[in-house]
């Protein structure tokens, strides 16, 4: 035994006497990973989790999360003397004055912008391919939890540096809980501690912003990372993988080195872009001062869209009973979304609803083998890319030379109309794609060659697949739609009424495939000319 | 003679020739132009009978270029308003930006090439003066920015009075139906002062009652200051705020994370 063994070996036993470790370790670096790119989507929001609370906290070491009011003595020229919070100030002095400080400040909020970025193409991802069926409902319900709660906690770190941009941002926020009924006004004031802006939104949003949302975060990751443990990863469809296994590689050695060299990845991209692009200059905006406002005043992306559902809203208020409703926030800034994330959070259990099919699924669907699914998919992504388009539409009329108002008139019809029109020619798409599939699997890819036969007649060679492509493509299961008579056959009318109609209607619409190849198909392929 | 002529056709192929000659035609261009524009520079200087040509020279050039809009007499008709007592700055700032004479009667004139040079511009500008009085424009001495303006309270000024529509950083905004607020980036102080003395198209004027000479001298510094700021923390991403940082990190940022993953994943195989 040499003596790098011995050393190993002996601080192993010293756990492993003590722990019990060695059992679970060795069941733990063994465990098999599927192997895909989009498996990683979930890594860069865990990693960049990772780089926000280390930027994080470097920033809390000179951040000074309080309103009081100070008059500017640092080394930005054009602000000298003028009166603003202690926050600004703070800010300001990480930004020029603090060693390093403007590179972590740009590096936490392009994290951040990373953060909430990969985790909706994360999201994208397990909605297309239906990870989120049996037994993942739970993670998926994390999931939505996760980015909620990413919204929020982003918008409260935006509205922290006290700028003019981040106080404007508040002064949206603080109309929309006003906006709630009969309790908006109360629950405002509770809030900001009095009337806006008062003095003290900048320490409770600081509290919540360091310790109650990125504590609530980290428990949800940890959930959601331990079911995946649990429930083990979900992998796509091929030969040899099934729903009682999974292929790929060990913990250890092979994701331990890559998960661990694509941290580093995820460090390097967001620190070269906290170097070389700036993000939120907050000292060309100035201190917050509610009698000041900016043209082109912007949330950051992932409130985009809600900014835009805000801009997009006609002017409708009603006085009722002495209270002021003003529909033109409550609907999008809290009805619409409200609808939205809820539904979004049970759509596993909409889908089950729909199909009936209430079994665990491990393998993984191609988008185009649901594309009832997919269809949805890419409908609430015309509708939130709609609304995202309208929260720049200033932008967009400066720099294109356009008019504001077309473009809200056209968001406006186009939130109704381009989602279903989406719905529709994804449908199609996948519908088209599948047929091209059984194309394939029956008569081989086209090859282009043409040849001409000894009589005169040209044909084109057709290739036939691979085994394991022709697999792939045929793999599938096609579930038929339910079947929910309206009536059994004593003439009993179905007691699920209404609901059952629309449930059949669902669950048909949800089960319009092409029927894929059969093995029938391929012996009366053989039998015939061909 | 012949000597120079042997000379010229020994070196004739030698390998600096060519960028010999390119370095001097472009430095006899250079002093050429220098010296054009020197001797054509406008006098400050105005006698009476010099303002009385100047003027009559300005109604010449209102007949040809303004006169078809806003009439033989500058008493304006449909399509463009009267200019009897916008008085001398508001030309300077119309012509010489390039906004007047329109390109075409779209939602609102845009900043341009000017289609007149400065003495033009100055002969106009006495025209429409002399029709009834009417903000002056600005002279050097008062303009002088550079010595009595505050960059720190011009940052709070321009931020109450001008943000709201011009942008936290100057880069302009929209307005209804297609107006809008240009960037006040690169324009040159003298039109921003007479921008706010006058009022163009959509922008309120701002009277020395509401904003003091010295003001207005400050909110200049602050713009010339922005303006010659480094980019501090890199590239500064047009100043438009987080619409382009949001593309930004999409793009770039998760971009290259996805092309990374999947050379990651490729790799293995």
């Amino acid at each position: 035994m040499s003596a790098r063994e011995r050393v190993a070996g002996g601080t192993a036993n010293f756990l492993d006497e003590r722990t019990g470790a060695a059992k679970w370790m060795k069941k733990t670096l063994t465990k098999v990973f599927p192997d895909h790119w989009s498996f990683m989507l979930g890594e860069i929001v865990m990693y960049s989790f990772v780089i926000l609370l280390l930027s994080g906290t470097f920033l809390t070491f000179w951040f000074d999360p309080s309103m009081r009011e100070v008059e500017y003595e640092g080394s930005y020229e054009p602000l000298n003397g003028v009166k603003m919070s202690a926050a600004y100030a703070s800010a300001l002095h990480i930004s020029f004055d603090v060693r390093g400080g403007l590179l972590m400040r740009q590096i936490h909020h392009w994290a951040a912008l990373i953060f909430m970025a990969a985790m909706v193409v994360h999201m994208m991802r397990v909605f297309f391919t239906g990870a989120f069926r049996k037994p993942r409902e739970l993670n998926w319900i994390i999931g939505v939890a996760l980015l909620t709660l990413g919204i929020v906690e982003g918008f409260l770190g935006y509205s922290l540096p006290d700028d003019l941009l981040s106080g404007t941002g508040i002064r949206i926020a603080e109309a929309i809980i006003q906006a709630i009924p009969v309790v908006g006004s109360y629950l405002s004031y509770f809030i900001f501690g009095g009337a806006f802006p008062g003095e003290l939104f900048i320490q409770r949003i600081y509290a919540v912003h360091i310790l109650l949302i990125p504590g609530i975060m980290l428990a949800l990751i940890t959930a959601h990372l331990m079911l995946v443990w649990y429930q083990k990863h979900t992998q796509y469809p091929g030969p040899g993988r099934t729903e009682k296994n999974v292929v790929g590689y060990p913990l250890m050695p092979v994701y331990m080195a890559k998960a661990g060299g694509f941290f580093f990845i995820v460090f390097g991209v967001t620190a070269f872009l906290g170097a070389v692009a700036q993000i939120n200059p907050i000292w060309i905006f100035g201190p917050y001062n509610p009698g000041q406002i900016g043209a082109g005043s912007q949330p950051d992306w992932y409130m985009g869209w809600l900014d835009g559902l805000v801009r997009a809203a006609p002017p409708i208020e009603t006085h009722a009973f002495g209270i002021t409703i003003s529909w033109n926030i409550l609907i999008p800034g809290l009805i619409i979304p409200g609808i939205i994330f809820t539904l979004m959070a049970f759509y596993p259990f909409i889908e089950q609803w729909m199909t009936g099919d209430k079994r665990e699924h491990h393998l993984l669907d191609r988008p185009r083998n649901n594309p009832n699914r997919t269809a949805i998919g890419a409908m609430s992504l015309t509708f939130a890319l709609v609304a995202l388009i309208n929260g720049g539409n200033d932008l967009l009329a400066t720099h294109f030379d356009l008019s504001i108002n077309q473009i809200m008139w056209f968001s406006r019809i186009g939130l109704i109309v381009l989602p279903p029109i989406a719905f529709v020619i994804t449908k199609r798409i996948c519908l088209s794609l599948q047929r091209a599939d059984r194309e394939k699997v029956l008569h081989g890819r086209e090859t282009g060659r043409l040849v001409m036969l000894p009589h005169g007649e040209f044909i084109e060679v057709h290739e036939p697949l691979s085994p394991e492509k022709a697999y792939l493509l045929s793999s599938h299961e096609q579930l038929p739609a339910l079947e929910i008579g309206e009536a059994d056959e004593n003439g009993v009318a179905n007691p699920q009424g209404i609901k059952g109609k629309v449930r059949a209607r669902m669950s048909r619409a949800s089960q319009e495939q092409i029927s894929k190849p059969t093995s029938q198909d391929m012996l009366e392929l053989e039998d015939g000319h061909h | 003679m012949t000597k120079a002529i042997g000379f010229l056709s020994r070196y004739r192929r030698h390998r600096f020739a060519g960028p010999f000659l390119l370095f001097s035609a472009l430095f006899i261009a250079g002093v050429g132009f220098t010296v054009a524009q020197a001797a054509t520079e406008v006098k400050q200087e105005l006698t009476s009978v010099d303002r009385a040509t100047l003027i009559a020279e300005g109604k010449e050039i209102f007949a040809r270029g303004c006169s078809s809009c806003h009439g033989l007499n500058a008493e304006g008709a449909g399509a463009a308003p009267s200019l009897i007592g916008v008085g001398a700055a508001s030309v300077d700032f119309q012509v010489a930006t390039g906004r007047m004479p329109m390109a075409d009667m779209s939602q609102q004139a845009m900043r341009k090439e000017p289609v007149y040079d400065e003495r033009e511009t100055a002969a106009l500008a006495a025209y429409v003066a002399s029709l009834a009085p009417g903000p002056a424009a600005v002279t050097n001495e008062e303009l002088a920015w550079e010595r009595d303006g505050n960059t720190a309270e011009g940052g709070e000024l321009f931020r109450t009075n001008c943000a709201m529509c011009h942008n936290l950083a100057g880069q302009g905004g929209a307005l209804t139906q297609g107006k809008y607020a240009p960037t006040v980036m690169g324009v040159e102080p003298r039109h921003i002062y007479e921008a706010m003395v006058t009022g163009p198209q959509a922008m309120p004027v701002f009277a020395n009652t509401v904003l003091t000479h010295e003001e207005k001298l400050s909110i200049i510094k602050w713009i010339k200051f922005v303006e010659s700021e480094p980019s501090q923390g890199g590239a500064a991403l047009g100043r438009v705020g987080p619409v382009t940082e949001g593309a930004v990190a999409f793009l770039l940022g998760l971009g290259i994370l996805i092309g990374i993953a999947v050379w990651l994943t490729t790799k293995a195989r």
